[in-house]
């Protein structure tokens, strides 16, 4: 496994390659430079994800341990920062869901970078797009392989730089800067809760690694991991380590977009549409439910209780951020929020997995939910992508995020609307496609925690084939807009920009028929999925109730049931499309509240109080330093008897 | 007699015989033979010292694989000259250095007036490194003191190197006369230890002697006095400024790297040596709490007000020595291992600054940092090199020179010594101020006549290359301390 190290350092290099150098060789014009820019990223990143193929069928096709197990791999580990008893280590270490997330990243990373190549062509900036989505992935390859906690802190404070660059790219739309600007703050505001709860969990655990109940593997010379050595006092204080655990969970939800640090997501939406795809629908938004799974060991022993925050946190959010999507008409948005309420169905579900029973702490059946959140995470992760993707060859299209200047596209665009309509389906959790197993897998956990939660659950799911649907039928049927198509007609989207498509709807048919279970468990060993019958045939009748309903309001040309509905409701209406107006909460309480009332009477001490003690350790510097220029005199004889004076003075200090 | 007791000074003799091939190639090689243009210029000392390296890498990690243990130390002359696996990191340091100051002097050294005087320049070099050698290894007051004479006599001959430039006259005249003031100091100082003792050797002063008067006192006092001297701690320092800014600016940077870091080095082991005399130990402590306060305080102090580069790099290395030399308090492995990982990365930047200082020293003759205004405009990547460096000399978190901060206070702090480490932490603060400045003068201020973009030549760039990657790499490729450490031995 030692060739794991260039699936970090191959886009490192390709980063720094195309960061630095001026592609444009030739001086003649931007041709050459695009496309070099654009052939470095992308075949680096063909490289990396055929790595990462490689690594994991190694991985999964290598023998169990004796416990049935896969072997935590850790091929390489050095120690970065000793701070006595403490150390900060970085490296590598393969396991089943890094390498799971490995698979994820790199083939979402690598389509989007071929579709870039068409969706990017001729803007300003090429080269530096393809640097920051190399820096992206390195960063978030960096995340998921990283072999303790601290490590993963620093790569996830690395992915969240590159989020915010990559958001920000049309740096000259005031929209971007502050979308850009919006989500790092946000994000960081949640890490800084992150970075605390490392901190306790540290001091406490005497250890930054993660806690394993498996065999970890060694390389020959690699550093060895700190076990977690929580004392009997701190596990019997019982709330320590859980509150490190839901600090921990603060940062997640921040990278996650969790209800109510979610506002940054849909803004986010102003970055270049590849890159929504990419960072803000499958790979970097997965970051918190990957952390929660990562310290899942830590939870099921220290707070199981604990959990039931992720799960009510996941259950809101869910819901909060479907009805929304039910009402917005920009596309992007949409999938924004859908994006927020998928990741939601993920954190319920790893929230829903309860201790076993005897004397095992985990057991697969009462954690279905672990295996379904990474299940849901692996599908998602392909139809958001296609999705998205999908969004962008309309956009390019059409040149607007408005439904109301799309309709009847079908026609035009084969297709990414076939394409479109199988991902649709696949969020829908129609049987065969992929969705529909990890979701049932879900529901079924949900049902197992609390039968409230499993029709919560239910009733979100419902409303994800309805909005979806509202979506799709918006986008490629209904009125045919075409005064404003007359002018310039849409047409189908260069080669790289349907293949993508078409490959990641290929892998969401597919999917779903993966022995996931066999692959990624709570426990480790295999685990047969069973369709719960019952859940699976409720899920199925409801999701196609639900696009029924969504055909029968909106497939045709006109409208008239959803204009009666918005009529009937006009504020809920509102509410919904103004998310609710939490955004404008969030600007009176730091404008109005923190802004005012607090910050101005702390800046006000610190340019009174605080930098006034350092203008005068400054003056009194300067004062100083004047003073005692002179014993600089220059003179060879004055040199000597101040030498002299020195050594006695020595002599002085040390008998005294 | 055992000859394989040479083995254990294989590093000097390797040394020597580069000194030796040198010293040959530039009887029939040099200048005035082919007409006045130099055949052998550059490329032959950087190479013969580079091979030197590359011996000693070796001979630190041998092929079996088995490296050498802390304290396999090899001895010669009856315990004289003593070499441990640490003594050949250091070297490994100093060397490095000296291979960077070769490589920056190449345009200098192509001057017309210097062309005849290139090879006496890289021979008296190296012997000056061989002197370090020596007294690093040494385990005895006279072999120290041979070292110590051989590292700074021929210093002397290279401030004078500019011979016809009455600064460079100037800054020898002093540096010869404060030098043989403080060597002489030192001497005296040695022979009352001598007489208190009965022993010249490190080990046994300690052991043999356990009451300790006044006039021993008086003796190490005399010795940390002339210590003092090769490391200019305040209030020894006073030659430096005038010594810096008057020598070619060469030889400055080797003279505030190279030199500082032997002697750092020598005082830590001997005060290892001296630490089984509980009264010594506790003295010697006492001492240097003060000089390295007085060092770092007094250094930026000065620093504050220069305008002109090397002066200003004279007092910022003022300041430098004393972080180099706080892991000395308490003495511990920890100390040993954080002081020479604080040489290393202190080395580059250092060189790295002063690379760029020479550079453009030597295609503009522009020395003040009012010049450097506006520098950015016109030699973006020299700015932005220099910048680099002053953030790692100041410590600024994703450099090198943070985490050898970093390491230096970690030891010193373990050692007790909290408040110490406090008052260095705060002149941290205001040294962050005067690098600063410089950095303020190339990107910020604007200049009516700035320096005029160029190129400067290939051995400049590669030992700028060198520096950066040392100060960008060393910072987060931690397992060079934690390799260092493996070596490292204390109280």
């Amino acid at each position: 496994m030692e060739h794991t190290i260039f699936i970090l350092l191959l886009p490192l290099f390709s980063f720094l390659l195309i960061g630095v150098i001026d592609m444009d060789i030739t001086k003649t014009g931007k041709v050459w430079s695009h496309k070099a820019a654009g052939l470095i990223g992308t075949s680096s990143l063909a490289v990396v994800t055929l790595l990462s193929y490689l690594t994991a069928y190694e991985y999964f096709t290598a023998e169990r341990l004796t416990d049935g197990t896969f072997a935590t791999i850790v091929p390489y580990n050095f120690t970065w920062l000793p701070l006595g008893t403490l150390h900060f280590d970085l490296g590598i270490l393969l396991d089943p869901i890094s390498v799971m997330m490995l698979v994820v990243i790199s083939t979402v990373s690598l389509m989007v970078h071929l579709y870039s190549f068409g969706y990017m062509n001729g803007e300003k900036g090429f080269q530096r797009y393809y640097a920051f989505l190399s820096l992206f992935t390195m960063s978030m390859l960096g995340l998921v392989l990283a072999t303790n906690i601290f490590q993963m802190y620093l790569f996830w404070e690395l992915v969240g730089v590159s989020s915010y660059l990559l958001i920000g790219f049309y740096y000259t739309s005031p929209a971007a800067i502050a979308a850009s600007k919006k989500a790092f703050i946000v994000t960081r505001f949640a890490d800084m809760f992150f970075l605390v709860g490392i901190l306790i969990f540290g001091y406490f655990a005497e250890s930054f690694s993660f806690s394993f109940s498996g065999t970890i593997q060694l390389a020959e010379g690699a550093a060895a991991f700190q076990t977690v050595n929580i004392s009997k006092e701190v596990a019997a204080a019982g709330f320590l380590i859980p509150t490190a655990l839901v600090l921990m969970f603060i940062g997640g939800a921040g990278k996650s977009a969790m209800f109510p640090l979610h506002i940054w997501l849909p803004d986010a939406m102003e970055g270049p549409t590849p890159v929504s795809a990419l960072i803000h629908a499958a790979t970097m938004v997965v970051a918190g439910v990957f952390q929660i799974a990562r310290m899942f060991p830590m939870w099921m022993e220290y707070a199981p209780d604990s959990l039931s925050i992720v799960v009510w946190v996941g259950a809101l959010t869910a819901f909060y951020a479907a009805a929304v999507a039910c009402v917005q008409t920009d596309i992007k948005r949409v999938l924004a929020f859908s994006t927020i309420s998928q990741i939601a169905f993920m954190m319920v579900a790893l929230g829903a997995c309860l201790p076993g029973h005897g004397d095992h702490l985990i057991d697969n059946h009462s954690s279905l939910g672990y295996m379904a959140s990474m299940f849901h995470l692996f599908t998602h992760a392909m139809f958001k992508a296609c999705l998205f993707l999908g969004a962008g060859c309309i956009i390019h299209a059409v040149h607007s995020n408005e439904m109301s200047d799309m309709g009847g596209l079908r026609k035009y665009m084969p297709i990414t609307h076939a394409t479109f309509l199988i991902s649709c389906l696949a969020i829908a959790g129609i049987p065969g496609l992929s969705g529909f197993f990890s979701k049932d897998e879900i529901i079924t956990a949900c049902f197992a925690y609390s039968p409230l939660l499993g029709w919560w659950m239910t009733v979100v799911a419902a409303m994800t084939a309805f909005y979806m649907f509202r979506l799709y039928y918006g986008i490629f049927w209904g009125k045919d807009n075409s005064e404003a198509y007359a002018h310039h007609t849409p047409h189908e989207a260069s080669w790289t920009m349907t293949v993508p498509l078409i490959v990641l709807s290929l892998i969401t048919i597919v999917g779903g028929w993966i022995p996931f279970g066999h692959l990624v468990s709570a426990t480790g060993q295999a685990y047969d999925i069973h369709l719960n019958t019952q859940v699976a045939v409720t899920s199925s009748v409801i999701a196609i109730v639900a696009i029924g309903l969504a055909t029968w309001i909106f497939a045709g040309k006109q409208q008239p049931i959803a204009q009666k509905m918005y009529a009937a409701a006009p504020r809920l209406h509102r509410w919904a499309y103004k998310r609710f107006y939490l955004d404008e909460v969030y600007q009176f309480v730091t404008h109005r509240i923190i802004f005012r009332r607090i910050s101005s009477p702390i800046a006000r001490f610190d340019r009174r109080v605080i930098d006034g003690f350092f203008d005068f350790l400054a003056w009194g510097t300067h004062r100083t330093a004047a003073l005692i220029r002179n014993f600089q005199s220059g003179n060879v004889q004055h040199y000597a008897f101040a030498f002299l004076l020195g050594a006695l003075l020595l002599l002085l200090l040390m008998i005294f | 007699m055992d000859y394989s007791q040479f083995l254990s000074m294989q590093a000097e003799l390797s040394l020597l015989a580069v000194i030796i091939v040198l010293f040959v190639a530039d009887l029939f090689m040099s200048a005035d033979n082919k007409g006045g243009k130099g055949v052998y210029n550059t490329p032959l000392p950087v190479a013969l010292l580079a091979l030197h390296t590359l011996f000693l890498l070796y001979s630190l990690c041998p092929q079996s694989g088995s490296c050498h243990h802390a304290l396999s130390a090899g001895s010669a002359f009856g315990g004289m000259f003593l070499s441990t696996p640490m003594t050949t990191i250091v070297k490994l340091t100093l060397n490095l250095g000296t291979l960077i100051v070769f490589l920056m002097a190449h345009r200098w050294l192509s001057r017309e007036e210097n062309l005849v005087k290139q090879g006496e320049f890289y021979i008296i070099t190296l012997f000056t490194l061989l002197g370090m050698y020596f007294m690093m290894s040494s385990g005895h007051f006279l072999m120290f003191f041979i070292g110590l004479e051989l590292a700074s006599v021929p210093i002397s001959a290279l401030v004078a190197f500019d011979k016809y430039r009455y600064e460079s006259a100037e800054a020898a005249a002093k540096f010869i006369l404060l030098a043989l003031f403080s060597a002489s100091l030192l001497l005296y100082g040695v022979s009352l230890i001598y007489g208190c003792s009965g022993s010249l050797y490190f080990a046994d002063i300690s052991r043999f002697f356990p009451s300790v008067d006044a006039l021993f006192l008086l003796g190490v006092a005399f010795f940390v006095a002339g210590m003092g001297f090769k490391l200019s701690l305040v209030p020894f320092h006073l030659w430096t400024a005038d010594t810096y800014q008057g020598a070619p600016t060469v030889v400055t940077a080797h003279l505030s790297v190279l030199s500082k870091g032997a002697a750092a080095f020598t005082l830590l082991s001997i005060l290892i040596h001296f630490s089984f005399n509980e009264i010594i130990f506790q003295a010697w402590n006492e001492v240097f709490v003060w000089l390295i306060i007085a060092s770092i305080t007094v250094g930026n102090l000065f620093a504050i007000r220069q305008r002109n580069l090397k002066r200003f790099m004279a007092f910022s290395a003022i300041s430098q020595a004393g972080y180099l030399i706080l892991p000395i308090l308490g003495g511990t492995a920890q100390g040993m291992s954080s002081m020479v990982y604080y040489l290393i990365v202190y080395t580059v930047a250092n060189l790295g600054a002063f690379a760029v200082i020479n550079t453009i020293e030597q295609h503009s003759g522009k020395l003040l940092i009012d010049d450097y205004n506006g520098l950015y405009r016109t030699n973006p990547k020299l700015s932005f090199l220099l910048t680099l460096c002053l953030f790692s000399l100041a410590g600024i978190p994703p450099f090198a020179g943070f985490f050898s901060k970093f390491f230096v206070f970690m030891a010193a702090f373990s050692a007790g010594w909290h408040w110490v480490v406090l008052v260095a932490l705060i002149n941290t603060v205001i040294s962050l101020y005067y690098y600063l400045l410089i950095v303020k003068a190339m990107y910020i201020l604007p200049s009516e006549t700035p320096i005029s973009p160029f190129r400067s030549d290939r051995y400049t760039r590669a030992a700028l290359f060198i520096c950066l990657a040392g100060v960008i790499l060393l910072g987060l490729v931690g397992s060079l301390y934690t390799y260092i450490d493996t070596f490292s031995f204390g109280v």
